[in-house]
């Protein structure tokens, strides 16, 4: 168990080093990832308001869906996005398989469940508190979902937060569609994977322990921001 | 404010990402083994050097990598079986098949040898006695070109492993890599190429224990996919891989790595 003891050891010295390839690779994983979350976010939060704030036939039926799509394997989201984007596939001819676009589109279907159902349980909650204040007001249905949503807005961060965590640490779908091309669409998880293929151990759990860091670190800084704001908006 | 730095954030992240596109590369759908082994990061940079062309590599299994290509996904194809090659060439998938270079596959197996088979030099004999005394085997399981040169040799030696799946034939379906760590992990026997067995960094007690049976030659071979079939396939670009490859200067590139003194592939293209 020496791997343990000693990948932390390994990680500080891979990141004190300054290795440029490595930096590339955290660049790459997090242009891919936060992208993927902010559109997935853009999509997924105003859906997730309307399904909140809307009544009709089959809402529960479609409640109970979104809730179990946050549950999407990656590998088979992957090999739909390769089969769509695949030279045999309809949309060969935008020559996108084995990009960072590829991998981006691949973990907006995969955040995009997970944002929209928080955010509909979270904004369900708050038009159950306002709704009567908002109808005084005369606010439409419509004009209700953009004001609880920027009422929601620091509760929605754990939204984001959860779909960035989803993002960041898959690579399933990534590997299938990014190809873990040396360079171009290698990101921290396919190389972790291929370094524990080749049998660096050590090596693998190290760049599994700067992932971690990273992920607190994107963490932290919503966070800060969050309570910054909020601290302003209240003071 | 908050969403003014979202915004902010996503045209920073979004703007990069159109710029990956513009390069001159094409892409080569290979196996593990060639990357794994560390042979092709040694060999593209001297292609790229001399010829200004980018070799981006998918490495898959070569049963993956074959239906990768089908779908056009790739300019050059470059895998290890050759019955499965000269099948994708004849059916107009490939223009036409060289021979690249060969390695051979190993048997690595635990020091405590369940099945007494280290020193062999008889495949066959050893895989019958591999299966006799019923001594774990860890399989590639993933139709690679690896896991189809194990089950012609398994068939050779007459036995039925589908029959002892799940018991002592282990199918991992996965890498060779992923293989090798599921086999030293459990004290398996594993049929590799030698190429990523010297490169491979978690080999624990295991060593090779059957070697230098001429049934474990591991031909590699390169073929252009054919842009007839998919107009996308860079043609004049793939072909030029293919003839540096099988060129003397590939060919050299090739016989000039080496893994802790050992060189692990042999250049054997035709005229070279």
């Amino acid at each position: 168990m020496q791997d343990f003891a000693s990948s932390f050891t390994h990680a500080m010295g891979l990141i004190l080093q300054g290795d440029a390839e490595l930096w590339a690779i955290v660049a790459l994983s997090l242009q891919v990832s936060l992208t993927a979350v902010i559109i997935a976010a853009c999509i997924a939060m105003p859906l997730g308001a309307a399904l909140a704030v809307t009544r009709f036939r089959g809402r529960n039926v479609v409640v109970v869906l979104l809730n179990a799509l946050m549950g999407l394997p990656p590998v088979v989201v992957g090999l739909m996005v390769y089969l769509m984007l695949s030279n045999a596939g309809p949309l060969g001819v935008l020559q996108l398989l084995y990009t960072p676009t590829a991998m981006i589109v691949a973990q907006v279907i995969l955040v995009t469940p997970i944002i929209a159902a928080i955010t509909r349980q979270t904004i369900e909650g708050l038009d159950a508190e306002y709704a009567e204040q908002l109808r005084s007001l005369g606010v439409s249905a419509s004009a209700k979902i953009p004001t609880l949503l920027f009422d929601a807005r620091y509760a929605l961060m754990t939204a984001f937060l959860a779909g960035f965590g989803r993002a960041i640490a898959e690579v399933g779908a990534v590997i299938i569609v990014g190809g873990n091309i040396n360079h171009v669409t290698r990101t921290m998880t396919t190389t972790i994977a291929l370094e524990t293929s080749k049998g660096n151990l050590a090596l693998a759990l190290a760049l599994g322990t700067i992932l971690i860091l990273l992920a607190i670190a994107v963490n932290a800084a919503v966070s800060t921001v969050g309570l910054r704001a909020r601290s302003i908006a209240y003071a | 404010m908050f969403t003014r730095l979202i915004l902010g954030i996503a045209l920073s992240l979004a703007l990069p990402v159109a710029g990956f596109a513009a390069e001159r590369f094409i892409t080569v759908q290979s196996t593990t083994s060639t990357q794994n082994s560390g042979l092709l990061d040694a060999i593209l940079p001297q292609f790229l050097d001399e010829t200004g062309i980018e070799v981006r590599v998918v490495a898959v299994g070569t049963g993956q990598a074959i239906r990768n290509a089908m779908n056009g996904d790739g300019d050059v194809l470059l895998v290890h079986s050759k019955p499965s090659e000269e099948a994708f060439v004849a059916d107009g998938f490939g223009v036409q098949r060289f021979d690249v270079m060969y390695n051979d596959f190993v048997i690595v197996g635990p020091a405590e040898d369940p099945a007494g088979i280290a020193g062999s030099s008889d495949v066959v004999a050893a895989l019958g006695k591999i299966a006799e005394a019923e001594a774990p085997f860890a399989s590639r399981g993933d139709d690679s070109g690896t896991h189809k040169a194990e089950l012609r040799l398994w068939d050779a030696a007459g036995i039925d492993v589908s029959a002892a799946s799940g018991t002592w034939y282990r199918e991992t379906g996965s890498g060779m890599g992923a293989t090798l760590n599921t086999g030293t992990g459990m004290g398996a026997y594993v049929m590799t190429d030698r190429a990523t067995w010297i490169a491979f960094g978690n080999k624990g007690a295991h060593d090779v224990v059957v070697e230098g049976d001429q049934r474990m030659f591991n031909q590699y071979g390169v073929i252009l996919v054919n842009p007839e079939r998919h107009e996308n396939v860079k043609a004049e670009d793939g072909q030029a891989f293919v003839d540096w490859l099988i060129g003397a200067q590939g060919q050299a590139a090739i016989a000039a790595y080496q893994v802790d003194g050992q060189q692990l592939f042999f250049p054997n293209a035709p005229g070279s």
